[in-house]
């Protein structure tokens, strides 16, 4: 399908295309075995500048929107949804900064991860704080002109390979979700350490870990917007990434229905290839429509927030769910199209399915989304 | 430094499909590229450039369609770009393509290094980068494999052998021949790509160069072709059937007849 | 166009459609002619390359070589010269194969064989070249020459050219060999073909006949120079057999001394270095076995180095498993790795890629072991097995070490 891309827009495409795959996917097994941060494959996206993309051009950025940062996680994610992940994470640790943050804080941090430089990361979730956001129990105490951190993050994407944090936490303990605010943490602040690294079942080329905060001094130019605001720039910019993470899901898609498609062609059974079975062949053509549905799904909601809408928040999380429902539903098809083989690690079918997983609990899990759209439903019904 | 890298535009050989009849290369639909061993000349241009200042001009020689290939190396690095392209020049076998490509240097005037791919996919000869330093007079050095130093008009290089390598010192200007083992190639960048986008590409032809049209394309080209031919099919090979172990039995007595 | 199709002629046969490498000719209709339609060339995509001149069974596709201005009196041109390629002081195998090929080609031309030999004494050598089948050896020993450097090189053998005229110059396809004679080719204007897999005469003209692997491998082409003097070839090692010496053979030495500028070079030779790894030439192996994606890991490659080893043989890698990281770059066989031409060529867990087989194609036995019976390795193989590499190769292993006991 036509999605209408401008020119930038195509030439982001068939970069992230090439970068997937001649040096991602040749490497992204290893990266799945070996649960290592993938150095290497960050440098060349950043050499590339994809890590512009997402930054504005007064602050060494290209300037691009939502759509195009859905395009690269998208390309990026047919290879690996791992490596995907670290590109994306950085995006939504940036965020908030090119969101809320002030003149003196985007001239300080955009130019660097614009270039790739260092990386972002963003942390709201914690041990008792999952999809409940406000039980966060993370405290920033004002003291003269700094702020006191003491708690903990978990579940932390970049967590440790990040050099930027963007952190939520409680400014004022009695005031509940009111209460929340955000702040820039730079990696090496004295009293900001690293705890588990976790052991995940998908996304390995992604690091995930705990951000431990003890007495972490931190200066209050470092505050993001204002005192409280912490719980807006939190739902703002999983407005704005929320189509990327449906974007990722729908690159683990297109790969794996990639790899289900190129198997049927080559493997042979009863003396033809198995693509010429009717069940393989329906199966595949469902698999392929939710793909394109979710792409246009998620293109048009990129499209609707980059023009300046910002009443998204049904839209993105609809985007996110069916996007990733159709990541699940397909990768697990595309292993059963490779039978035996597909459940095998030296093939790649099953890497999928399990990167897919994480795409329906992460940045608001599926029944998250399905709240989010049902209360706006009936709010815009109520009107 | 100012670094001349030429390169040649290529059918993507790893897509040729072949005519199950007729047994030749189907072209249609095949996509061009840069040749693959020059991918390693262009990123070793721009890495010296990075490291010493200067800058990089690529050079090709080709029809018109082949500004793609000046584009993409533009999109990695280079700064400027020339194609040489004349229907005069068609026809060139490797005699009359370095003496044509000499001629574009030589228009270019300034220039420390000449970096070439060791040879071109489609034709395997090696024979242009050697034939444009012999035409320019200049020294060569072909099959580096790393290029050790540089400084005040000389340059140490590492020479790949059969049995090893070799360490040769020369002189600059030079033109040397690369190796896949010199780098590994980068992809664009996406303002690389979007300065390609807006490149204005140098096209010279006969009359902007100071040639002898006597040594130019068809009549310049001292080989011919004679004959085309499909290679005869080897008769069908005889299938080895059985269990591991007689396969094994019989693959020993092969093997001893053969050796 | 130097290049026209003459329209009296063509029948609209389409044979010269099939052979342009550059699809570069289309079948227009035509009225009148028995198939209804005749060839026409687009000159947007024509490199004149001539490759349907030959094609056409009815000479109506004419390539106009004939204006050019042509030097046609060659008769003090006379010898087939061999470039005595050599290391260290040893020469190189590759120019007692070429040897024997220039014998059966001065026999066609009523010619003798030269060797050219540069270097620095290296008076057994000269000896071996005669008895390897020259009739005359011209010999340049200076200290200057001892190793290749491409300009003095060049510059001797220019003057020894110009000054003895040979008819043909043959040369290694060597790192050496590749970066002299393009040199020389270059100064003295002379056809070069790179890698030739065929030389012949053509008796009647008394020329070479030069034949190459074109346009990536699938179709050959025979290559001429009818109008420039010597005719020049390389050939890669291991596709013609050495010539077998023989110590009753007389030869002449002809000593040639060189001084000054000539020997001049702007390139220095600071060291040469021999590498362990890259020792195992696969090129110089009579036998390989050589692995591909099918073998699935780095860690079962060391089946293929036992299975090489038993047979006394080397280990070659297709670009899949280079690629991947399983082996060094310097065992890889193919377009973009070495050609390789052993008696026996072991392909385990190899797809068979067109550049795979452009590099191997012409060992004298091809065994073929696949999981994948449809695998294009099968069409080229002398025997095809298709089954489990993991199995069968430990198996043969074992087997051919008992038989060695």
């Amino acid at each position: 399908m036509d999605y209408l891309f401008t020119e930038e827009q195509k030439m982001i495409r068939d970069l992230c295309r090439q970068i997937a795959r001649e040096k991602i996917a040749p490497i992204a097994a290893e990266y799945d075995r070996s649960e290592k941060f993938p150095h290497e494959a960050i440098k060349i996206i950043a050499d590339s500048d994809l890590f512009a993309i997402f930054v504005p051009v007064e602050y060494g950025g290209t300037g691009g929107g939502v759509l195009d940062l859905s395009i690269a996680t998208e390309e990026l994610s047919r290879a690996c949804g791992g490596i995907a992940v670290c590109y994306a994470a950085s995006a939504l640790g940036t965020f908030p900064i090119v969101l809320f943050g002030n003149d003196q804080q985007k001239r300080k941090y955009l130019p660097d991860l614009a270039k790739g430089k260092t990386i972002a990361a963003f942390g709201i979730t914690e041990p008792e704080a999952g999809s409940d956001a406000s039980a966060i129990k993370t405290t920033a105490l004002k003291k003269g002109d700094h702020y006191i951190l003491n708690g903990t993050k978990h579940f932390i994407t970049n967590g440790g390979e990040a050099g930027i944090y963007t952190i939520i936490a409680k400014s004022d303990r009695s005031k509940g979700a009111r209460g929340a605010s955000a702040f820039i943490v730079e990696k090496g602040t004295p009293g900001f350490t690293f705890g588990k690294k976790e052991d995940k079942l998908g996304i390995r080329a992604s690091i995930t870990s705990e951000l431990i905060f003890t007495d972490c001094k931190i200066p209050q130019e470092n505050l993001i917007a204002k005192e409280g605001m912490g719980f807006v720039v939190t739902m703002k910019t999983f407005d704005m990434s929320r189509p990327g993470v449906a974007a990722q899901a729908l690159g683990i898609a297109q790969g794996a229905l990639d790899v289900a498609v190129k198997y049927a062609r080559e493997r042979r059974q009863f003396g033809k290839s198995i693509a010429s079975f009717q069940g393989i062949q329906w199966m595949l053509a469902d698999m392929a429509t939710k793909i394109e549905a979710s792409r246009a799904l998620i293109y048009s909601c990129a499209k609707m927030i980059d023009s300046g809408n910002t009443n998204v928040a049904k839209e993105s999380a609809m985007a996110k769910l069916f996007a990733s429902d159709t990541a699940m539903q397909v990768s697990t098809d595309a292993v059963q199209i490779l039978g035996g083989y597909g459940y095998m690690r030296d093939y790649p079918a099953e890497k999928y399915m399990r990167d897919a997983k994480i795409t329906q609990i992460y940045e608001g899990t599926n029944q998250i989304q399905r709240n989010i759209i049902a209360l706006q439903l009936i709010r815009e019904a109520a009107k | 430094m100012n670094i001349i890298v030429c390169i040649k535009q290529v059918p993507e050989t790893t897509e040729v499909r072949i005519n199950p009849e007729t047994n030749t290369l189907m072209r249609e639909g095949v996509k061009s590229i840069i040749n693959p061993f020059d991918m390693y000349a262009i990123e070793e241009g721009v890495r010296l450039k990075e490291k010493f200042g200067g800058k990089v001009t690529v050079l090709t020689m080709g029809p018109p369609q082949a500004e793609a290939a000046l584009k993409e190396a533009i999109s990695l690095g280079a700064d400027e770009a020339v194609l040489l392209s004349d229907r005069a020049f068609a026809g060139s076998d490797t005699w009359a393509t370095s003496y044509t490509l000499a001629a574009g240097v030589r228009k270019l005037k300034e220039y420390d290094l000449i970096i070439c791919g060791k040879q071109a996919s489609d034709g395997d000869t090696a024979q242009v980068g050697p034939g444009i330093a012999t035409h320019l007079d200049i020294p060569q050095v072909t099959y580096v494999k790393k290029i050790e130093e540089v400084k005040d008009k000389t340059i140490k290089v590492e020479r790949m052998t059969e049995e090893g390598y070799e360490i040769i010192e020369s002189s600059l200007p030079l033109l040397i021949t690369v190796v896949k083992e010199i780098n590994t190639p980068r992809v664009p960048s996406l303002r690389g790509l979007m300065r390609s986008k807006q490149a204005k590409i140098t096209v010279l032809g006969v009359k902007d160069l100071d040639v002898e049209t006597a040594n130019l394309g068809l009549c310049g080209s001292p080989t011919q072709v004679a004959k085309i031919f499909t290679p005869p099919a080897r008769p069908e090979g005889e299938k080895i059937k059985g269990t591991a172990e007689e396969i094994v039995v019989k693959l020993a007595e092969i093997l001893k007849r053969e050796k | 166009m130097p290049i026209q199709i003459i329209v009296e002629k063509c029948t609209g046969c389409t044979l010269c459609l099939k052979t342009c490498p550059f699809d570069a000719i289309r079948m227009m209709d035509k009225k009148g002619l028995p198939t209804g339609r005749q060839a026409v060339i687009n000159f947007d995509k024509c490199t004149l390359c001539g490759a349907c001149v030959p094609a056409c069974k009815f000479k109506a596709i004419l390539l106009q070589k004939e204006v050019c201005p042509v030097k046609v009196d060659f008769n003090d041109y006379k010898g087939v010269w061999v470039f005595a390629e050599q290391k260290k002081g040893k020469v190189q195998p590759i120019a007692f194969e070429l040897l024997g090929k220039a014998r059966e080609l001065a026999a066609d031309l009523g010619t003798d064989v030269s060797a050219v030999l540069l270097g620095d004494r290296l008076e057994e050598e000269i000896q071996e070249l005669i008895w390897r089948g020259a009739d005359k050896v011209y010999a340049v020993e200076k200290f200057e020459l001892a190793n290749y450097q491409d300009e003095p090189y060049t510059n001797v053998i220019v003057e020894l050219i110009n000054k003895y005229k040979p008819e043909a110059f043959l040369c290694g396809a060597t790192s050496i060999g590749r970066s002299l004679i393009s040199r020389i080719a270059i100064k003295i204007k002379a056809g070069l073909t790179a890698d030739c897999t065929e030389l012949a005469v053509d008796k009647e003209k008394k020329i070479l006949l030069q034949t190459r692997p074109a346009f990536g491998g699938n179709i050959m082409a025979t290559i001429v120079c009818p109008n420039y003097r010597p005719q020049m070839a390389t050939v890669r090692h291991k596709v013609f057999p050495e010539a077998i010496s023989d110590m009753k053979r007389k030869g002449k030495v002809i000593r040639e001394n060189f001084d000054g500028a000539i020997l001049n070079s702007r390139t220095r030779l600071l060291d040469i270095i021999d590498e362990i790894e890259s020792t195992v030439n696969i090129a110089d192996a009579d036998i390989i076995v050589a692995g591909g994606r099918g073998m699935k890991s780095p860690e079962n490659f060391k089946l293929l180095e036992e299975l090489a080893k038993a047979l006394g043989g080397a280990v070659g890698a297709s670009r899949a498993a280079v690629d991947s990281g399983w082996m060094p770059y310097s065992h890889q066989v193919g377009q973009t790795g070495k050609t390789v031409c052993p008696k026996v060529y072991i392909a385990c867990g190899i797809s068979g890629q067109i550049q795979h087989l452009v590099g191997m194609q012409s060992s004298r036995t091809i065994i073929a072991i696949n999981s994948d019976p449809y695998a294009p390795i099968f069409k080229v193989a002398n025997y095809g097995i298709v089954g489990d590499i993991l199995e069968i190769v430990p198996l043969l292993t074992k087997k051919l070490k008992e038989g060695t006991r």
